[in-house]
């Protein structure tokens, strides 16, 4: 089997190409030029396209086991594909949360039944991820768990953090943190500011962000461990990270798009899919974010596509569920927001949702040298369109996106050499070309 | 003129013009409420629901004797009494209300939002009677009528509110009223009780009483809460009375004809002394009164009375 991407640019940051030319795909893998296409396959006219490795998620949730009527990883996967995404990593957080190896089991075996996409389990750091107990690290990793997580339960006890990350360092494990200082940031429900003040609602200050990333940072020298700081927010954690990288402190971090395209603004009105944690914070840290990926002190561009039935979003805001659903619309708000406004070059933007999170992970994937695996993403760089919540393939459409105006759109995914996504667009263009249709 | 919303949810979004239409028909309705007889046939059909979630005894009262007065049919529900405790959404809750053909909720909620969350749900009139932090804006209103009958106008008056402003709904409400009527208005606290960035809000901001009330025309007090102790925002009820408790000495910083409100129930002896509460100068009585003619005049307009006033 083989599928051949004709005439579109390729920018594949991990060998530094970005050129017009063909891509070959043989047998689920990234073919060199001149292989052999005999058999059966299939040519795709992907001019005035761009093709990029696979996209890589390092932070999503995906609600399996335990709150499937909010996404399972079947449906997860499939919101996944259509953001062009190939490889998703699931937080722990789950009912049971993913903290021994029957879990990381149960999740990579319904990932093969169910999964359109690659899935890299993340474990829990303690035992029910109450904080308390180091889960069983080791055997999650023989299982195949990709990394360790506190993700939405910080551990508030700095001993006990330090002896996860020295005991991670056997293994070379990368360790995802969710940095909130949960005494701090008290019973908040949005960013502290004038626009909390003005709604009356309880506020949470970035210094409670910023005194787990110090922490944490601090930790992770001494431990030597790796560290990887998720969700960054505030201008202040990208302040506190650059001058961790500056010493040589082995450290990388994510944002996510909602935190380079909306403010605490987006909140007036009580709106409860504008309600997460970390919350959205000022127009001053939505340019200190951008900053901080322009300077690549941030590596990686995640989502943490929370999903939420309408009962957890229709309520009172303090009521509400903390998240917004991120994966399909990831990407759109990159190219609008960073590429098209000259903060990131498209390259270097791919990077961080390809080649980065791969190498923070240590996992395959994020390039399309030759022998790579085929795992292809195909965008469409000038598509204008309008997010639509009620048209996301998520089982959730809790997006604090929603009306928003976007140019980019995903074309098709390919993953192992298979279309798991779109495609049907550039079908259908050859096929009005080859009837001399306009 | 008719006013330009469905809902009262706060007075940072109503329009001066509305804000005077409102003081105009409550001072109307004063004049009801000094009949031998009072009552009037106006609503006489409509169904109003009173939904309170926090506990509360005065404004209650003044929507329902608003109400009352009216002639409007008025239902009262509170979580202890109902199926909000058989743990019924908000969502639901006054979808059912709703379909029993309520034309108002007025709501209180300890919740900030709560009621432009119900506003978003049901065609019927909301008007909020108190959300968490947020706003009280029937009670700003009835400030407003308080201060326009004892001094003839807002504007160019100065109004220091104390005391607890972070978790004062009526504070906020206070501010944008007032200073859309063109007086100034000063927030005056210890630091730990006045919210994050107070210093981008329309306001003149003191940590120390007597600069804070120095030459105003109105101070209204409010009550301070033991609990905000217990989290620590002050040391003890002893201090906070001693630094910023409203006293005969102290209001001489002010104007001598400085009028005193308090939004009740008053902590005497703490943010008050029991002199000033019975002094002259304050006028929480008075308040009180025009509590029920604000809520008559709010019933009446937003019940689709501008259409009469516009009428007659």
């Amino acid at each position: 089997m083989w599928l051949l991407l004709k005439g579109g640019r390729i920018v594949d940051p991990a060998s530094g190409l970005d050129e017009t030319g063909d891509l070959l795909i043989v047998d689920g893998k990234i073919a060199g030029a001149g292989k052999d296409t005999d058999g059966a396959g299939e040519t795709l006219d992907v001019s005035g396209m761009v093709v990029v490795p696979g996209l890589i998620d390092m932070h999503v949730h995906l609600r399996e086991p335990g709150f499937e009527h909010k996404e399972t990883i079947a449906t997860g996967s499939r919101a996944a594909a259509a953001g062009g995404f190939t490889a998703i990593a699931p937080m722990p957080n789950t009912k049971p949360a993913i903290d021994n190896r029957a879990m990381v089991e149960f999740i990579l075996s319904t990932a093969v039944k169910d999964s359109d996409i690659r899935i890299l389990p993340v474990g829990a750091m303690t035992k029910g991820m109450d904080g308390k107990e180091m889960a069983e690290i080791g055997e999650m990793v023989a299982a195949g768990a990709t990394a360790v997580s506190d993700d939405a339960f910080p551990i508030a006890n700095s001993d006990l953090m330090r002896r996860i990350m020295e005991y991670c360092r056997m293994f070379d494990l990368p360790i995802l943190t969710h940095c909130e200082d949960k005494v701090l940031a008290a019973d908040g429900v949005m960013n502290e500011g004038v626009v909390s003040t003005l709604l009356g609602l309880r506020g949470m200050p970035c210094a409670a962000e910023e005194i787990m990333v110090a922490r944490n940072i601090t930790l992770a020298a001494m431990a030597r461990s790796r560290l990887h700081v998720q969700h960054v927010s505030c201008a202040g954690s990208v302040e506190v990270v650059r001058q961790a990288k500056r010493r040589g402190i082995n450290v990388t971090c994510e944002t996510c798009p909602q935190y380079f395209s909306l403010t605490d603004e987006a909140v007036y009105g009580y709106n409860t899919n504008a309600k997460m944690n970390p919350p959205l914070r000022t127009a001053a840290d939505v340019e200190a974010i951008k900053q901080g990926l322009a300077e690549g002190v941030i590596d990686a561009i995640a989502t943490d596509h929370a999903p939420h039935a309408p009962e957890d979003k229709e309520v009172e805001y303090n009521a509400a569920a903390f998240g917004t659903v991120g994966l399909e619309t990831a990407l759109p708000l990159v190219i609008t927001n960073l590429v098209d406004t000259g903060v990131l070059s498209l390259s270097d933007a791919i990077a961080k949702m390809t080649i980065n999170p791969a190498s923070i992970l240590k996992v395959e994937g994020g390039s399309l040298k030759e022998g790579a695996w085929a795992d292809v993403t195909v965008i469409d760089p000038l598509a204008d369109f309008t997010v639509k919540a009620s048209e996301l393939k998520s089982k959730s459409k809790n997006t604090a996106f929603d009306g928003m105006a976007l140019k980019g759109a995903v074309v098709a995914t390919i993953y192992n050499g298979s279309i798991v996504h779109g495609g049907e667009t550039l079908r259908e263009s050859k096929a009005r070309a080859t009837a001399g249709v306009k | 003129m008719p006013l330009h919303r469905k809902d009262l949810l706060g007075l940072q979004e109503v329009e001066p013009d509305e804000i005077r239409l409102i003081l105009d028909t409550a001072l109307s309705m004063k004049e009801v409420l000094a009949r031998p007889i009072r009552k009037v046939p106006t609503l006489r059909g409509k169904s109003i629901v009173t939904l309170f979630y926090e506990p509360s005894t005065r404004t209650r009262t003044s929507f329902e004797l608003a109400a009352k007065i009216m002639s409007a049919d008025i239902s009262s529900i509170s979580p202890g009494g109902s199926s909000i405790v058989k743990g019924e959404s908000v969502k639901d809750t006054v979808a059912t209300l709703q379909a029993m053909g309520a034309d108002m909720f007025v709501v209180r909620h300890q919740a900030s939002g709560a009621p432009h969350f119900i506003a978003s749900q049901v065609p019927a009139a909301v008007i909020n009677a108190g959300d968490g932090m947020h706003e009280h804006p029937s009670q700003g209103l009835l400030d407003m009528l308080t201060i326009l009958e004892r001094k003839g106008r807002l504007d160019g008056l100065k109004v220091a509110i104390v005391g607890d402003i972070t978790h004062s709904r009526v504070a906020r409400s206070d501010m944008w009223g007032l200073t859309k009527m063109g007086a100034t208005v000063r927030f005056v606290g210890p630091s730990t009780l006045l919210p994050a960035e107070v210093e981008k809000l329309p306001v003149e901001v003191y940590t120390d009483l007597e600069e804070g009330i120095a030459d105003c025309d109105v101070i209204n007090v409010l009550r301070i809460q033991l609990e905000r102790q217990e989290r620590g925002l002050f040391p003890s009820i002893r201090e906070y009375s001693s630094l910023f408790g409203i006293s005969r000495e102290r209001l001489r910083a002010a104007k001598p004809d400085v009028v005193v409100m308090h939004p009740g129930p008053m902590n005497r002896g703490i943010e008050i002394t029991a002199e000033v509460a019975d002094s002259e100068n304050a006028v929480v009585t008075t308040q009180v009164t025009n509590g029920v003619a604000v809520r008559m005049a709010l019933c009446y307009l937003f019940l689709g009375g501008a259409a009469n006033v516009a009428a007659a």
